[in-house]
């Protein structure tokens, strides 16, 4: 059992929770999940380890509620406990001084991208950090992220704060801006690291393809055990299957087949809804 | 069997015992076990057909060498509790094997009695007296052969990872010694292949579960949630203080067929398809949260255990047709013969010498399989027959749901965190066949993760066989 000694909305859908797991935040590293199970009943759902806290034995999950098993886990109180909790799971992120280096975080994934931000600063990178969400009232972990960041833009599908529009657009214009000022090569981008939902990465790829980039992107294919044993992560990268589990979930954004990630994600969502409208019906959540 | 009293009573004596079954056309409809069990009167019956051989050969047929001609006189004479004791002495999991050995390959192939009638059915017999000291535990309230009292271990530490038979078995052994044993298991309930594969219809979890509970009466230390490698590695065991390290990860690493289509919607590896049933208990959602596309028309792609399994699964879960398809011939399918037997009583349809060439969909999901008919030429490297395509034969099948079952093969997430470990080509831990002992002194591997996918039974054997050997390495400290 995994004690949640806090818990916080962020958002009414995203909530962090602060969970005692002292062997993970021992091992823990940027760019790494876990896989948690609420009940007996429940499904083994993967999450990032968005912060970890080496001495105090605890991590920090962000979790969007977007079906019944996010709901769950949001009924839960502070004194509560997950039933399972393993990790920490995948590769870590590749963290050196790349130089100058671009995060893009957009809805839940700019809790995914904060822990590759602290980081990659800490490693001595410029990092500038671009962050989205639908409306002004749904940014997340805002100060964090500023923390971690020589550079922080905002963006807003409504405009309600910040950029106008998606984050890809945003890096859009500021790439073209940054890079067609300057007159010698010093001031590259040297990496793109985009975590969010998976048009948003495809979108993030396919501008910084234009630049020649390095993009890097976490991606969030469907899962079961999370250590290679099962196959429901596979995804095609560079023509090759992998497994997200195993061997990313962090791939080189230029060779990943988007159109694939996004169809196997909607494997289960007719029974994933109908799952959550019988729950919901019961449920003593606002929803 | 009774329809058969007019052929005389000499003949009817020797016709092996039936195994009392769920109807076909209602087990289909439910995912309770299949074979019922003897009742005594069945097992005295079988036991009485045993010869009790001056030189049983079917002992030499059992990986551990069960004394069965032993166990059997002891059933004959209704001396259950006896019979089990011999079995024990050998086999710490008999209601497991009784249920799930291949016996027709092991014990009952070498029964003498096969020559000319079918041997005794010496795998039914072993789990009727298991069963029946289940049966009777529970009757007086009790889980499993709890130790009474409190059972403490104060030896040295020992570190087991994975739970599946090989390190269930060597737990086992260990704690019976005196070791402190701990065990360590990734996913989050213990049993290996016994929970997440074999399904509930052939093995009830119950029985897994109370060799479970067993063990942790013997003060095993047992952890689940652990992906070793990842949370701890080999090393940092041996810095906590355990002195010997027992590696049985199993052969779990799904094989696909790297044909074009097989990242569809719609393609399933049999282990994420029977997790997703027995592990997460998919066939109860949505009572159990964890979905699983229930087909219409299913191809299960090979001819093993692990085939039948999905196969008789996917019936289960209102799979109107599904199709076996396996490029060799039922002769050469590596399944127990009683999975094939079960699966033609349910109506699965074998396609045989057929093999899958493209998977084909729409808006991402698989609509249709194309497949060509194989023959069969000259033996290859295994001994078997070697398929080869029919030029011009393919053709398509409509389906919604594939399942690739061609095989697994061992997961390098701990082996490759312990670069002195040495491998063999395919990744599997070289270790040695008496001992388990592998390239790094402390360490010893067995089951799966040595052999490759093999059987619960020589995984346990294996499980034995360390057990015996890391109590002499901690003993005298020789590798
Ligand atoms: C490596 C990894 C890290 C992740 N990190 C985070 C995170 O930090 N915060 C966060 O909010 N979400 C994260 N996710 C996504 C999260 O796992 C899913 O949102 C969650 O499983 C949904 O479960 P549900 O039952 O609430 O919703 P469901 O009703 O199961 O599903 C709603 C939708 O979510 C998607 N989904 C369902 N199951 C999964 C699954 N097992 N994996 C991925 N997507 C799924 C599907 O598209 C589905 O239609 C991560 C996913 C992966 C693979
Ligand atoms: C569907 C199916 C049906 C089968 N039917 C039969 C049958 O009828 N009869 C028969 O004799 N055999 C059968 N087999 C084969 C038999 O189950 C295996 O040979 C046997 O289970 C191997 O035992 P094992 O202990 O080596 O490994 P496994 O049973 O595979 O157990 C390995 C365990 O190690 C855990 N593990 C892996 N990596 C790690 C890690 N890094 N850290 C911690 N834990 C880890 C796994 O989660 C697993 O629990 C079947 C196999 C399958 C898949
Ligand atoms: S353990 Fe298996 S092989 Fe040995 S006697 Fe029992 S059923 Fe036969
Ligand atoms: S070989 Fe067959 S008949 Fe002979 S002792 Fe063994 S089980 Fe009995
Ligand atoms: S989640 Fe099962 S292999 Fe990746």
């Amino acid at each position: 059992m995994y004690k949640i000694v806090k818990k916080k909305e962020l958002t009414p859908d995203i909530i962090q929770y602060l969970v005692e797991a002292p062997l993970i935040a021992k091992k823990a590293k940027a760019g790494q999940f876990v896989v948690i199970r609420v009940n007996e009943n429940g499904e083994r759902v993967p999450l990032t380890i968005s912060s970890y806290q080496h001495d105090k034995g605890i991590i920090s999950l962000v979790a969007m509620r977007v079906g019944k098993s996010t709901a769950l886990l949001s009924e839960l109180e502070e004194g509560d406990s997950i039933l399972d909790v393993v990790g920490p799971l995948g590769n870590p992120s590749e963290i050196e001084n790349f130089g100058r280096v671009i995060c893009v975080g957009g809805g839940v994934g700019v809790a995914v991208v904060l822990p590759i931000a602290v980081e990659l600063k800490k490693a001595g990178n410029y990092v500038i950090s671009i962050m989205g969400a639908k409306t002004e009232k749904v940014l997340i972990l805002e100060k964090e992220m500023k923390e971690a960041s020589d550079e922080l833009y905002i963006c807003t599908d409504d405009g309600s704060r910040g950029y106008h529009g998606f984050v890809s657009g945003f890096l859009e214009e500021y790439l073209s801006r940054h890079l067609a000022n300057r007159e010698n090569k010093k001031h590259g981008i040297d990496r793109v690291v985009a975590i969010g939902p998976a048009l948003m990465m495809a979108a993030v790829a396919r501008v910084t393809e234009q630049y020649r980039i390095k993009t890097i992107v976490s991606l969030n294919s469907i899962m079961v055990d999370g250590t290679g044993m099962c196959g429901a992560c596979r995804v095609e990268v560079g023509g090759k299957t992998k497994f997200v589990c195993v061997d990313g979930p962090e791939f080189d954004a230029h060779e990943v087949n988007f159109d694939l990630l996004v169809s196997r994600q909607k494997i289960y969502c007719d029974q994933e809804s109908a799952c959550y409208d019988l729950y919901k019906k019961d449920c003593k959540c606002k929803k | 069997m009774s329809g058969k009293t007019d052929k005389g009573a000499k003949k009817e004596k020797k016709d092996r015992t039936p195994m009392p079954e769920q109807e076909p056309a209602e087990r289909i409809n439910n995912f309770k076990e299949v074979a019922l069990g003897y009742t005594e009167e069945d097992a005295l019956r079988e036991a009485s057909r045993c010869l009790q051989c001056k030189n049983p050969k079917c002992i030499k047929g059992c990986p551990v060498e069960i004394n069965i001609k032993e166990f059997i006189r002891l059933i004959s004479g209704k001396k259950f509790g006896e019979a089990l004791a011999v079995i024990r002495e050998r086999n710490s999991l008999p209601a497991i094997c009784g249920r799930v050995c291949p016996q027709e390959d092991q014990c009952e192939k070498e029964c003498i009695l096969g020559l000319k009638d079918r041997p005794v059915a010496i795998g039914r017999l072993e789990r009727y007296v298991a069963d029946r000291e289940l049966k009777r535990l529970a009757d007086i309230g009790k889980e499993c052969v709890y130790l009474d009292g409190n059972y403490k271990c104060s030896g040295e530490k020992v570190a087991i990872i994975g739970s599946g038979p090989a390190g269930l078995t060597c737990a086992s052994e260990l704690a019976k010694m005196g070791y402190q044993v701990t065990l360590f298991e990734a996913l989050h309930k213990p049993g290996g292949v016994l929970v997440y594969g074999i399904p509930e219809f052939r093995l009830p979890k119950d029985i897994v579960r109370k060799e479970i509970e067993y063990l942790k009466s013997m003060d095993v230390d047992l952890r689940v949630n652990m992906v070793m490698g990842k949370i701890l590695t080999i090393r940092e065991l041996f810095d906590q203080g355990y002195k010997a390290v027992f590696i049985a990860t199993g052969a779990g690493l799904p094989h696909f067929m790297n044909i074009p289509g097989e990242n569809l919607n719609g393609v399933y590896s049999a282990n994420e398809y029977l997790t997703r049933s027995n592990l997460m208990k998919a066939y109860e959602f949505p009572k159990s949260d964890t979905p699983i596309v229930k087909g219409k028309r299913v191809a299960v792609i090979g001819g093993g255990n692990v085939a039948m399994d999905s196969a008789r699964t996917a019936r289960r879960l209102g799979a109107e047709h599904v199709y076996l398809i396996y490029r060799r011939s039922e002769k050469e399918m590596p399944a127990r013969n009683e999975e094939i037997e079960h699966a033609r009583q349910e109506g699965i349809e074998f396609m045989l010498l057929t093999n899958p060439a493209r998977i084909s969909g729409k808006d991402g999901w698989v609509n249709s399989i194309r497949l060509q008919k194989m023959e069969l030429r000259e033996p290859d490297s295994s001994g078997r027959r070697r398929p080869v395509p029919v030029e011009g034969s393919g053709f398509d099948l409509d389906v919604d749901v594939v399942i690739v079952a061609v095989g697994q093969g061992p997961n390098p997430l701990l082996t490759a965190t312990i670069k002195e470990l040495g491998l063999d080509g395919r990744g599997l831990i070289k270790a040695d066949p008496e001992t388990g002992k592998t390239t790094v002194r402390g360490v010893f591997a067995g089951g799966d993760i040595v052999t490759g996918a093999a059987t619960v039974i020589l995984a346990m054997g294996a499980g034995r066989k360390a057990a015996r050997a890391i109590d002499e390495f901690i003993k005298t400290g020789k590798w």
